[in-house]
């Protein structure tokens, strides 16, 4: 958040998301949207959207590797994940895609023009590039 | 709730002056030390992720791998991890904006552990990983360096921890004992790493069959399984094991 304030880009993202624009967020690209995180405590995130970011308490952390997510939209696959924390929003139908790892946690979100994903979709190979493309033609 | 992440192959690239070397059977390849075609290929065959080994480490042939990492990002879009004589922040930095997602730090780490903080704090603990070249010594394992010419005399184990408190991300645990004898990995020392540590733990040294692979992943609890000589000389493919093992209800991604 300090990086991004510092280039102002927290009040451009904002500012962007508001007007509609389309917006990709990738694995803390995802986190930072929300409220809080366990990561940071007593920094506040851009507050799109309700909620905060959990540490995982189960499993070798980080949880690196690939699992299996069920999309809504893009169907079930294998997606590359490096993360310890995930994003446990308060609004339910926010949630795209759900994957599991000792618990039951968020893979994507989508709301309007907003897409964002725990996974990295650009290293998740075929199935990855997929969902970038549904991404990019929807 | 389980844990449904799917065990890793990684076929491991052994690079030098720009050619991978090993791995010159392949019949279906035109150029089969071509590191770009390669790479496509497993990634075709379902690699999870691919292993490049700069086996000569010298400042020339850093930039050769440099520029093979670049065009292997452009072109292949699973994690890609490089290791082979990385000892400063700076050549970490190039090669993760060359398009690598991970270094392995070997000789370094045991040399220097404070540049593994560092590294980890600096570009996250994902996109460290420490390779330990570990020999059986009295009942236990010592780690060796400098490409397993040294014997550097610490407890690989305790080391492994020490690793993992440092902020690594991964640990490439590589079986000098085993190490091309394709007679299996050393089962012994990946259970005792994956029980006492919390990190992942990449297998590796020692696979000659599709039952090896099978066992360092079941028995030997590791994370992932890396090779080399099976996929570049034997008649096994990623698929086949793969198959293999989802038929022995291991959870890949295929």
């Amino acid at each position: 958040m300090k990086e991004l304030k510092k280039r102002k880009l927290d009040f451009i993202i904002k500012k962007a998301i508001e007007m509609k624009k389309p917006f990709l967020g990738i694995c803390v690209g995802l986190q930072v949207l929300f409220e809080e995180s366990e990561e940071s405590p007593g920094i506040k995130g851009l507050r799109i959207f309700k909620g905060k970011v959990v540490k995982f308490k189960q499993g070798k952390i980080p949880q690196i590797g690939w699992n299996k997510i069920s999309s809504n939209t893009i169907g079930d696959g294998y997606v590359y994940f490096v993360n310890s924390y995930y994003v446990a929003p308060d609004d339910k139908n926010i949630i795209e895609s759900t994957s599991d790892y000792y618990v039951k946690f968020a893979a994507a979100v989508k709301k309007n023009n907003v897409f964002a994903t725990q996974f990295h979709p650009e290293k998740s190979g075929e199935f990855g590039l997929r969902i970038l493309k549904k991404w990019l033609t929807c | 709730m389980v844990n449904l992440l799917a065990k890793r192959i990684i076929p491991c690239l052994d690079v030098t002056g720009g050619r991978v070397v090993k791995g010159t059977k392949f019949v279906n390849l035109k150029d089969a030390g071509d590191p770009v075609g390669l790479a496509k290929y497993y990634d075709e065959q379902g690699a999870d992720e691919l292993s490049f080994l700069d086996i000569t480490a010298s400042y020339e042939n850093r930039k050769i791998i440099m520029d093979i990492i670049k065009k292997v990002a452009k072109q292949v879009f699973i994690p890609l991890s490089v290791g082979g004589g990385i000892n400063s922040i700076e050549t970490i930095r190039e090669l993760l904006n060359a398009g690598a997602e991970k270094v392995s730090i070997g000789t370094a780490a045991v040399k220097n552990p404070n540049l593994i903080r560092e590294a980890s704090q600096k570009f996250g603990s994902q996109a460290i990983v420490v390779s330990i070249d570990a020999k059986r010594k009295n009942n236990a394992w010592t780690v060796y360096i400098k490409g397993g010419r040294e014997d550097a005399n610490i407890d690989a184990l305790g080391f492994g921890k020490k690793m993992e408190k440092l902020g690594a991300g991964e640990i490439l645990l590589n079986s000098i004992d085993m190490d091309g004898t394709k007679q299996g990995y050393d089962l012994k020392l990946n259970k005792k790493f994956s029980e006492e540590l919390n990190i992942p733990i990449i297998a590796s040294g020692g696979a000659g069959t599709l039952e090896h692979i099978k066992e360092v992943l079941t028995e030997g609890k590791a994370d992932a399984a890396l090779a080399a000589s099976i996929f570049h000389y034997k008649k096994y493919t990623i698929i086949d094991v793969k198959k293999y093992l989802k038929k022995n209800k291991i959870e890949v991604r295929i």
